[in-house]
């Protein structure tokens, strides 16, 4: 076993008891704080698989906005989070069963594809993962469409937040 | 080297999480927290499809990047909704919303 198969195993059984976490723990401040370590460990997971770029944005974007906005989200409805009441439905069972027949299904699917086990070929000397990136998401023979569309879909969630968010009184 | 294998199975195991968590939990917030689990394994797979695969094409870093859009505004409209909702019927759990159910 080689240090980088160590090092996953550390951060992939970290990502998954934090997410554990995220879905059993009673207070939800606590669930997103187990969230962002979550994040973090997602972000160390891309910085595995040498997407450098990914996991900045991971740590600016997701724990430094969205995140923070689970918090803040929390606090302004925090009258709601009485302890004796269960956190979760009468139906959790049937929860964990559907999440676990899902889990089983996607293995078994995957099990069955040929490419499951392959490794990853070296990356190209001089490539610039960054560069290639940013030149791909603005060339109008690549992803300057969907790029763009983002950017509208941006603009109508911030419009649509203020809006609904908004105290007309 | 960390075969592929490894990074789907990881990914699998946090998209169940954030089923399981959006299936049993009765807090809307707690939902949504679910929700970001389940992209995030979304997100995995995008990337280590792209590492795996043809690494010159920047595809699967490109919809790593448009879920990350996707997911920002998606928390941004949930939680106003959510925010909306507790100011008008003082409950943030889902069990309660039922104006809409017949």
């Amino acid at each position: 076993m080689t240090g980088e198969q160590i090092i996953f195993l550390i951060v992939a059984l970290f990502t998954l008891g934090s997410a554990l976490m995220v879905v059993t723990t009673r207070n939800l401040i606590h669930a997103a704080l187990w969230l962002v370590a979550t994040l973090f460990g997602v972000a160390v997971i891309y910085a595995l698989l040498n997407a450098g770029f990914m996991a900045v944005v991971q740590v600016v974007v997701y724990i430094g906005a969205i995140a923070i906005l689970f918090i803040f989200a929390v606090m302004l409805t925090r009258k709601d989070l009485r302890d004796n009441t269960p956190q979760t439905n009468k139906n959790w069972w049937a929860g964990a069963l559907v999440a676990v027949l899902t889990f089983a299904g996607l293995v078994f699917t995957l099990q069955g594809w040929s490419g499951f086990s392959k490794t990853a070929a070296a990356i190209p000397s001089g490539f610039d993962a960054i560069s290639q990136l940013g030149e791909q998401l603005t060339s109008p023979a690549a992803y300057v469409l969907p790029f763009e569309v983002a950017s509208v879909l941006l603009l109508a969630a911030l419009v649509g937040a203020v809006y609904v968010a908004f105290n007309k009184k | 080297m960390i075969p592929l294998s490894w990074y789907l199975i990881l990914a699998a195991a946090l998209f169940v999480i954030g089923l399981f968590g959006v299936l049993v939990r009765r807090n809307a917030v707690a939902i949504l927290l679910g929700v970001e689990l389940m992209l995030n394994a979304v997100n995995i797979n995008l990337v280590s499809f792209w590492r795996y695969g043809d690494v010159s094409s920047m595809a699967g870093q490109v919809f790593a990047v448009i879920v990350f859009a996707v997911a920002a505004a998606e928390v941004s409209v949930g939680l106003a909704l959510v925010i909306s909702v507790y100011r008008r019927r003082n409950t943030v759990v889902a069990d309660e919303l039922d104006l809409m159910k017949w």
